[in-house]
């Protein structure tokens, strides 16, 4: 446990070192922020004192920025070769690779933690759902946390960091929307299928204010998955 | 701490990088590793840190096996890996900190031997700076300041002087035979001087295989069998000392290397020693030797003659 929490710290500081977390940060805020208060259908339009407007924006804009944090955290130590530093001290695999994804995990939720002034703006101007808001924001947490790992297994796959991100996209984009876009096609099993595999379709009921086990075991699949498979692909080294 | 290699073997699709190695290193011992490019150093190495799993055979670093338990070999190893990669946006002290921290040394250890490392390595003016900034000399004594942190009991170091400046070069040298009185050393490298320099006993790889293994010493006189001199004859014809060398009953073969000074080699019949005839016979023809020296087989040599197939 501590040199995940050791291998954490590394990864946050380099972050905010590379001036990475920066701009995510600001950008995400930005975008984030000017879809929810500025542009045409914002939380005035919708004339309701919920931050549902918020939560659409930031499921697509961490669906970008995700790949963009994770494309180098494994990809960069092949081609530096500090990797052989590190699997060479007496940490495993695993630990590396949670350390990586605790570190990338706990940054977006300081971008989210950031955003907590809109919460406190919208619930002044009406009577506010707060356990709708809290699930959202569990929902987006939950999100990231998927996407990252499939980020980082994507990185370890490669010592390209275009390739990881690309390939992160690649394969989230079916995640995020291809399969919802089917399920609507598809008749029986594979419709319920796509359905099931669809992120929005968990992200909805989250923030709907439904969370049953159905959710919490896709994504806690999707985590454990992408984790495992990082692992397995850095221990395989020859 | 010994290291004991038993019939190591490491296949990278048909090739046989490491073809059944085994060898051992006493504790206390420098060993260097000589070896053409692509010869297998770099694997072996990588296979007694636990980076790679062998195909065959096994690694025991204090008899404790690197595939029953990879993290307590890690534990006593410090390595410096070939390249030295490091986290170059990372400033020194901070490097040297997370690699203790990983190395599972306490907070009080840590600043303790941080500190140590930066004073033994040189790194006074430097622990502040981010690793990029540092020139390559320095670089190479973080790589090594992270291999030492631990205090390990065996050190793998992958080419340590490799890109380094002359000075540079003798400073990491001095550092490593500073270190290594108390702990096994495995050092690699394609600079025979500085294996020679530095080690106790040499081992050469070609193709997989050890193809020699001594203290320089032994390995000279394995490929040097009779003594040869080169002599200087002044005073006198050159073609007359060149007769006059050829009748000496202890010398088995003249030659002529500088034609113009009268520089001649001279090899010796089987365990015979020719300084004195040589000396008799300029006292006798009122020559005299303007200088006479010993012909050693060079360490190039032997490593030439074992390596080249």
């Amino acid at each position: 446990m501590k040199s995940i929490i050791t291998i954490t710290k590394r990864e946050l500081n380099s972050f905010f070192d590379s001036l990475m977390a920066y701009i995510m940060i600001v950008a995400f805020l930005g975008f984030s922020g000017f879809f929810t208060w500025i542009q045409g259908r914002d939380v005035f339009f919708v004339n309701q004192a919920s931050l549902q407007s918020f939560f659409s924006i930031a499921y697509w804009t961490l669906f970008f920025f995700i790949p963009a944090l994770t494309m180098r955290q494994i990809a960069e130590e092949r081609k530096t070769g500090t990797i052989e530093m590190l699997l060479t001290k007496p940490v495993s695999e695993w630990q590396i690779v949670s350390g990586k994804f605790l570190a990338t995990l706990s940054l977006i939720v300081i971008a989210l933690l950031l955003t907590i002034p809109y919460y406190i703006t919208v619930s002044q101007l009406g009577p506010i759902d707060h356990g709708a808001v809290m699930l959202g924001y569990l929902g987006l947490i939950l999100m990231s946390a998927a996407y990252v790992c499939i980020g980082i297994f994507t990185s370890s796959l490669t010592n390209n960091q275009i390739i990881a991100f690309l390939l992160a996209l690649f394969i989230g984009i079916f995640f995020h929307i291809i399969f919802d876009i089917l399920s609507n096609g598809l008749p029986g099993i594979l419709g319920n299928i796509s359905h099931y595999l669809s992120m929005s379709t968990h992200f909805e009921s989250i923030s709907r204010g439904v969370f049953d086990s159905k959710d919490i075991i896709y994504f806690l699949s999707i985590i454990v998955l992408g984790l495992v498979g990082s692992e397995a692909v850095l221990s395989k080294r020859d | 701490m010994d290291i004991k290699l038993e019939n190591l073997t490491k296949i990278y699709g048909l090739q046989r990088a490491v073809d059944d190695i085994s060898f051992e290193v006493k504790t206390g011992e420098v060993l260097g590793f000589l070896g053409p490019n692509g010869a297998g150093k770099t694997t072996t190495m990588k296979a007694i840190t636990c980076y790679l799993t062998p195909n065959s055979g096994d690694v025991k670093v204090g008899g404790i096996s690197v595939l029953e338990n990879p993290d307590e070999v890690k534990k006593h190893i410090g390595y410096l890996p070939e390249n030295n990669p490091l986290y170059y946006d990372m400033p020194v002290i901070d490097y040297l900190r997370f690699v203790a921290e990983l190395q599972g040394l306490t907070p009080e250890e840590t600043n303790q031997r941080i500190a140590e490392m930066i004073q033994v390595c040189g790194l006074k003016g430097e622990k502040h700076k981010k690793i990029r900034e540092l020139s390559k000399g320095y670089k190479q004594r973080v790589g090594l300041a992270q291999a030492l942190i631990h205090d390990p009991e065996v050190l793998i170091l992958d080419e340590p002087t490799t890109g380094l400046d002359p000075n540079q070069i003798v400073e990491i040298r001095e550092l490593i035979k500073k270190i290594g009185r108390e702990k096994t050393v495995i050092l690699s490298s394609h600079i025979l001087a500085e294996v020679e320099a530095t080690c106790d006993r040499i081992l050469i790889i070609n193709n997989g295989k050890i193809v020699a293994d001594g203290s320089s010493e032994q390995l000279r006189k394995q490929a040097q069998g009779n003594e040869i001199l080169k002599v200087q004859i002044l005073g006198g014809d050159r073609n007359e000392v060149f007769k006059s060398l050829q009748q000496i009953s202890t010398i088995a073969l003249v030659d002529i290397l500088v034609p113009e000074e009268s520089v001649f080699e001279v090899q010796s019949k089987n365990d015979a020693q020719s300084a004195q005839p040589i000396f008799e016979m300029c006292k006798d023809n009122g020559w005299y030797i303007g200088q006479l020296t010993p012909v050693e087989t060079k360490l190039e040599d032997v490593f030439r003659e074992v390596t080249s197939n």
